[in-house]
């Protein structure tokens, strides 16, 4: 697997960390990730991240599982084993609505767990690549990709430096 | 710190609710008189009476007393075209008077709950809430007004045993109605019931509204602790009072038959028709300049109430809906029955679902669709009207029977009322500033992001 070449900027306040993110990608670097023990407030928009696309799939794993709820109790009911229940007819919709309706929570909720983890790169046996383990802990640690950045190793950490990092490490994954 | 903002009711915006309010008289005006014509001249409004008779009699076998009930109906009262109005009067005071008391619920809600995120907006349904004492007095002057027509367990025959009008069933809930005095009398109960309510919830609500107005002066928390029991106290006391006057102003008019879903149902009809009022008016508030410091990020939070509680409604609606479908004992499809088959009863009961599910669940379900002033000011008329149907089909066909209709005079009645109640809600939102000034989560809101 080809591993690419990282420097890692530690940050110990988040204040500082969403002032460096605004700064560097000012200066026209790309930051790659930022890894932070608890939510940062602003640092989604300070990083530039477009919205998660997750609601459009779990609109679409939603419908999913309507079509399939009616479509199966259409076809039980209707086709393959007619009851008569209650005097109804065979395929009427009310009584289908509770089914269809816990199907399509089942197929959105499920879809979008499915969905997360393969996007976020957590299949099993899959583990996620940590740039360093004190971003669990206390620090705030942002990751810069040097091979989709045009500026020197040494520019972009002092770059780094001077927005506050505590140390700047390089690391290759 | 804000400045202090007040609203300015300007002589321009009265003067449209005016012209609204004449429009709406004048509609009512032809309404009646086209009403008196049609009714004057043949049979028609009698004929589609007569095919009622017919649907309710088909059920007759297993449902006896069904017959009595609609021939009782038949047999006495006003003119058809009274009836109308009595009807629509009825039903826009309840509709109206459900969007008040939501008015104080919400704000109710927001303390209970001590929530930051609405501390700008809560001026709003307070103003809402100062037609509470107006409809309570429209709904104990209407009552006496209509009862004959509308309520038929007012008729003293049916409560005389042996009698040719005896109603066993009716007498078998006549307590209720009566109680202490003997059935048939005056139902004390029923309309201290009816005192009782408007009373507590217009105390609450000038309770909650000194506490409220004085935070404005004399700042700190003291205030906010005591809305908040003051709240606690308040839910309370709707969560009873919501059901029972469900039962007693609407449900009892279809008086052989009920649904324990009711008293839910109508508060969830109130809910959403107030949290859209409540947001369209903020929503006004707004593109008009004022309200600066509300957010997409706060209208977010009430399309977000509107886009739940419209599906709350229809999982109310549907619960109510599926048992008596499926179950199928005639004493209970007899309303869907009436509802379902009878026009103009038919096209509407399709419509509510249409306009009060199907619509705002597609239209609001974006997140950019609930952040944008142009989708709220689609879709929360869309809620309003399609409750306004709701309530026309809840109240409606047990009066009219087979002889109702929808046309100017109801949509005329309509908008008298909703011009008297706009009138009262914005001239009382000019008696306070917009935003409250010493509110304990004001900053919490201000920073509120989502």
């Amino acid at each position: 697997m080809n591993t690419k070449n990282y420097l890692v900027g530690i940050y110990n306040d988040e204040d500082v960390l969403l002032q460096a993110v605004e700064n560097i990608r000012g200066k026209g670097i790309k930051i790659e990730e930022v890894y932070s023990p608890f939510p940062v407030h602003g640092l989604d928009d300070a990083l530039g991240y477009k919205r998660s696309r997750l609601p459009i799939a779990a609109f679409l794993f939603g419908m999913t599982g309507t079509s399939l709820a009616l479509l199966m109790q259409i076809w039980m009911l209707g086709f393959d084993w007619p009851m008569i229940i209650g005097g109804k007819n065979h395929v009427s919709l009310p009584p289908f609505i509770p089914v269809t309706f816990e199907m399509t929570v089942l197929f959105s909720a499920l879809g979008m767990v499915a969905t997360f983890l393969i996007v976020s790169d957590m299949k099993p046996y899959r583990w996620p690549k940590s740039f360093d383990l004190r971003s669990t802990d206390d620090k705030h640690v942002m990751a810069i990709d040097l091979g989709s950045n045009h500026l020197s190793k040494e520019e972009i950490s002092s770059v780094l430096k001077s927005t506050g990092a505590e140390e700047v490490n390089e690391k290759n994954l | 710190m804000i400045a202090e903002e007040k609203y300015v009711f300007t002589s321009s915006t009265k003067s449209k609710i005016i012209y609204l309010a004449l429009t709406g008289f004048i509609l009512f005006g032809l309404g009646v008189f086209m009403a008196m014509r049609s009714t004057d001249h043949k049979g028609e409004g009698h004929a589609s009476g007569e095919i009622s008779t017919n649907l309710v009699a088909s059920n007759e076998d297993a449902a006896g007393h069904t017959e009595e009930h609609t021939q009782a109906v038949e047999h006495h009262g006003s003119p058809v075209w009274l009836k109308r109005i009595y009807t629509s009067l009825w039903q826009n005071n309840i509709f109206f008077a459900g969007i008040g008391i939501i008015g104080l619920f919400f704000i109710a809600i927001q303390y209970a709950s001590q929530a930051g995120w609405s501390a700008p907006i809560k001026r709003i349904p307070l103003a809402i809430g100062h037609w509470i004492p107006f409809s309570g007095i429209l709904m104990l002057v209407l009552w006496f007004l209509v009862k004959g027509d509308l309520f038929h367990w007012t008729h003293s025959n049916l409560y005389v045993e042996g009698g040719k009008d005896f109603d066993e069933i009716i007498k078998g809930k006549s307590t209720f109605f009566f109680w202490p005095l003997a059935a048939g009398s005056f139902p004390l109960f029923y309309v201290f019931r009816m005192i009782l309510f408007f009373a507590l919830w217009y105390l609450f609500f000038t309770m909650i509204k000194k506490h409220m107005l004085e935070e404005d002066t004399d700042g700190g928390n003291e205030h906010w602790y005591s809305m908040r029991k003051l709240s606690a106290i308040f839910l309370i006391i709707f969560a009873v009072s919501s059901s029972v006057s469900a039962w007693d102003w609407v449900m009892s008019i279809d008086t052989h038959w009920f649904s324990t879903m009711f008293g839910w149902y109508v508060f969830a009809s109130w809910w959403v028709t107030g949290l859209a009022t409540i947001t369209l008016i903020i929503v006004y508030l707004k593109s008009a300049g004022y309200l600066t410091v509300v957010t997409a990020n706060h209208l977010h939070d009430l399309g977000k109430f509107v886009f739940a509680f419209s599906i709350f409604w229809t999982y109310i609606w549907f619960c109510q809906f599926l048992l008596i479908y499926y179950a199928n004992i005639p004493e209970e499809t007899v309303y869907f029955y009436q509802r379902m088959r009878v026009a103009p009863y038919s096209w509407i009961f399709f419509a509510n679902v249409f306009l009060n599910f199907v619509l705002p669940f597609l239209l609001l379900m974006t997140r950019d669709a609930k952040r944008h002033i142009s989708m709220l000011k689609v879709v929360c008329p869309i809620v309003i009207i399609g409750h306004w149907f709701d309530f026309y089909n809840m109240v409606t066909p047990g009066v009219m029977q087979g002889n109702g209709g929808i046309g100017f005079l109801e949509i005329g009645l309509g908008l008298v009322f909703m011009s008297a109640f706009l009138y009262v809600v914005l001239s009382s939102l000019t008696k306070f500033p917009l935003v409250a000034k010493n509110h304990p989560f004001m900053s919490e809101s201000m920073h509120h992001h989502i």
